[in-house]
C-alpha cells in the first residue's frame, strides 16, 4: 500500500469531484463576469439611482462572508419561496440539482462584486478623453461603454480580474459544505474512509487545485500579452 | 466627398447671413470662477473662426460647450437653428453632426486606425461595413495616412494620430468642425502636416471653430479671429486687422508676448 492508493483506487471519484469544481467554476465565471459588467456600467453610468443601487449591492454582498450567502440560499431563501428544487439536470454521471444551482447562484452573486470592482479599476485607468471622443462622434452611453470604455477597461483589469476568478475557483470549495460532491467534499469523504492516508489524499487534492489555478493564471497571462500593443 | 467644386462658392460668397452656430449670452461658472461671461458669437456656414487667448481664458471651454462636453449655466447655444439637446439620444445625434478634434488626439487605443474611422459611420450612421471602410480609406488617403490603416494608434506619430482624428471626425460628415488646440501636443515638425490638412479643409468650405496658438494658421485660413481673456470675448476682427492693429490693451499685451520671438 502506497500512501496514494486511496486516490489511485478511486480515480474516477477524484476526477468527477474536480469535474464538479471545474464546471461550477466555468458557469460562475461566465455569470459573474456578465453581472459584474452590468454592475460596473451602472456604477459609472449617468443615472444616479442605478449608481446607488449598484454601489449598495456591491458593498452589501461583498461585505458578507460567502458561507453566510450559501446559508441564506439554502436555509433562509426557501422560507420566502426561493428554492432551486426544480433544477434537475443529469448529464452522464453528473447530477446538476439544487445543491449545484444554489452554489451557482451564491458564488456568482458574490463574485460579481469583485468582478465589478476589478473592472471599475480598469474603467478608471481609461482616460476621460477616450469616453469624450466616443461621445463626440455621437455614440450613446451604451455605445460609449460597449465600444470604447469596457473593452479597454477589460484589458487594463486582466490581472485583478484573474485574481477575482482564482479566488472564486477556490471558493467553490464552500459548496462542498453544502451538499455538492465537488473536490473538497470528496477529499473529506476519502480521508474519513482511508484515515491512514490523509497526507497523500490531501496532497493529491491540493495539487488538483494548484493545476486548475495555474491554468487560469496562464490564460490570464496570455490575454495580457495579446493585448499589450493597445 | 467631392466638395472641391462647391467649395469655392461656399467659402467666398454666402457668408453674409446663414448662421450655423449661435451662442447667445452664454454664462458658465466653475464654483465661484466665472469661466464664460456674456459670450455672444455667431458663426456663419462656411466660416472659419479662430479663437485665441492666454491659458485659462475659457477658449477651450467655449469650444467644448458647442457639443455639450461642457454644460452651460445660462444662455442659449444653437446649431443649425436647433438648440442643443440636454441629454440622451437627441444629444448623441447632435454630437454626430458636430466634429471634434482634441488636443490629445484621443484615438481609440484598442482599435486600428481604420476601425477608429469606421466606428462612428457604422454604429451611429448605420452604414454598412463596406461603405464605411470605403469612406474611411478615402479620408485617410486625403489626410495622408492611408497606408497606416491596419496599425494601432500607439504605433503612429502624434502628427499622424491627429490627422487620423480629423479623418475620424470627417467620417461623420459633420456640419461644423471644432478644433480644441489641435497642434498644442505636437512636436514642431509635425505641426505643419496637421495645419496643412486643416487649411485644406477650410478651403473646401468646412465651417470650423479652431482654438489655437498658431498665428500662421489664423492668418492663412481664418475669416475671423476671436480674442478671449478672463472668460470674455474681448475682441473680434478679421485676422489682418487683429494682428496688425489690435484694439484692446489685453490683445496688444498678448500679441506682444507671443510675437516677440
Amino acid at each position: 500500500m502506497t500512501p496514494l492508493n486511496a486516490v489511485l483506487d478511486n480515480l474516477d471519484q477524484f476526477f468527477k469531484a474536480f469535474g464538479y469544481t471545474l464546471f461550477l467554476f466555468l458557469v460562475c465565471a461566465v455569470a459573474s463576469m456578465a453581472l459584474g459588467a452590468l454592475l460596473v456600467a451602472m456604477r459609472v453610468g449617468p443615472i444616479g439611482v442605478l449608481r446607488k443601487v449598484a454601489a449598495v449591492y456591491v458593498s452589501l454582498v461583498r461585505n458578507t462572508p460567502l458561507v453566510l450567502i450559501f446559508i441564506f440560499f439554502h436555509f433562509a431563501a426557501p422560507i420566502i419561496g426561493i428554492n432551486f428544487k426544480w433544477v434537475q439536470i443529469y448529464v452522464g454521471s453528473f447530477d446538476f440539482t439544487s445543491a449545484f444551482a444554489t452554489a451557482f447562484i451564491a458564488l456568482s452573486l458574490y463574485t460579481s462584486c469583485f468582478v465589478c470592482e476589478a473592472l471599475r479599476s480598469g474603467v478608471n485607468a481609461v482616460s476621460i478623453g477616450q469616453a469624450e471622443a466616443a461621445r463626440a462622434i455621437g455614440l450613446p452611453f451604451s455605445g460609449v461603454m460597449t465600444q470604447v470604455v469596457l473593452p479597454q477597461a477589460l484589458r487594463a483589469s486582466v490581472p485583478p480580474l484573474a485574481s477575482a476568478l482564482i479566488a472564486m475557483l477556490k471558493n467553490t470549495s464552500v459548496a462542498g459544505i453544502f451538499f455538492l460532491a465537488e473536490a473538497t467534499a470528496t477529499m473529506r469523504g476519502l480521508s474519513n474512509d482511508f484515515s491512514s492516508q490523509r497526507l497523500g489524499i490531501f496532497l493529491c487534492f491540493a495539487i488538483g487545485y494548484i493545476v486548475l489555478v495555474e491554468i487560469v493564471s496562464m490564460i490570464s497571462l496570455s490575454f495580457e500579452r495579446r493585448w499589450r500593443i493597445a | 466627398m467631392t466638395v472641391t467644386d462647391d467649395a469655392a462658392v461656399s467659402s467666398g460668397a454666402t457668408r453674409s447671413n446663414d448662421p450655423l452656430v449661435e451662442l447667445v449670452d452664454v454664462q458658465k461658472w466653475y464654483g465661484d470662477l466665472h469661466v464664460l461671461q456674456d459670450i455672444n458669437l455667431t458663426v456663419q456656414r462656411g466660416e472659419v473662426v479662430v479663437v485665441i487667448g492666454p491659458s485659462g481664458s475659457g477658449k477651450s471651454t467655449l469650444c467644448r460647450t458647442i457639443n455639450r462636453l461642457e454644460t452651460i449655466d445660462k444662455g442659449l447655444i444653437q446649431v443649425d437653428g436647433a438648440p442643443l439637446p440636454q441629454e440622451g439620444k437627441a444629444l448623441a445625434a447632435h454630437r454626430a453632426d458636430v466634429g471634434m478634434v482634441f488636443q490629445s488626439f484621443n484615438l481609440f487605443a484598442h482599435k486600428t486606425i481604420l476601425e477608429n474611422v469606421t466606428l462612428g459611420p457604422i454604429k451611429v450612421r448605420k452604414k454598412s461595413k463596406a461603405e464605411a471602410e470605403a469612406l474611411a480609406k478615402e479620408l485617410l488617403d486625403r489626410v495622408g495616412v492611408g497606408h497606416q490603416a491596419a496599425k494601432y494608434p500607439a504605433q503612429l506619430s502624434g502628427g499622424q494620430q491627429q490627422r487620423v482624428a480629423i479623418a475620424r471626425a470627417l467620417a461623420m460628415e459633420p456640419k461644423v468642425m471644432l478644433f480644441d488646440e489641435p497642434t498644442s501636443a505636437l512636436d514642431p515638425e509635425m505641426i505643419k502636416e496637421v495645419l496643412d490638412v486643416m487649411v485644406d479643409l477650410a478651403e473646401r468650405g468646412m465651417t470650423m471653430i479652431v482654438v489655437t496658438h498658431e498665428m500662421g494658421f489664423a492668418r492663412t485660413a481664418a475669416n475671423r479671429v476671436v480674442f478671449m481673456a478672463d472668460g470674455r470675448m474681448v475682441e473680434t476682427a478679421d485676422p489682418e486687422t487683429f494682428f496688425t492693429n489690435p484694439e484692446s490693451d489685453r490683445a496688444k499685451d498678448f500679441l506682444g508676448k507671443i510675437l516677440k520671438h
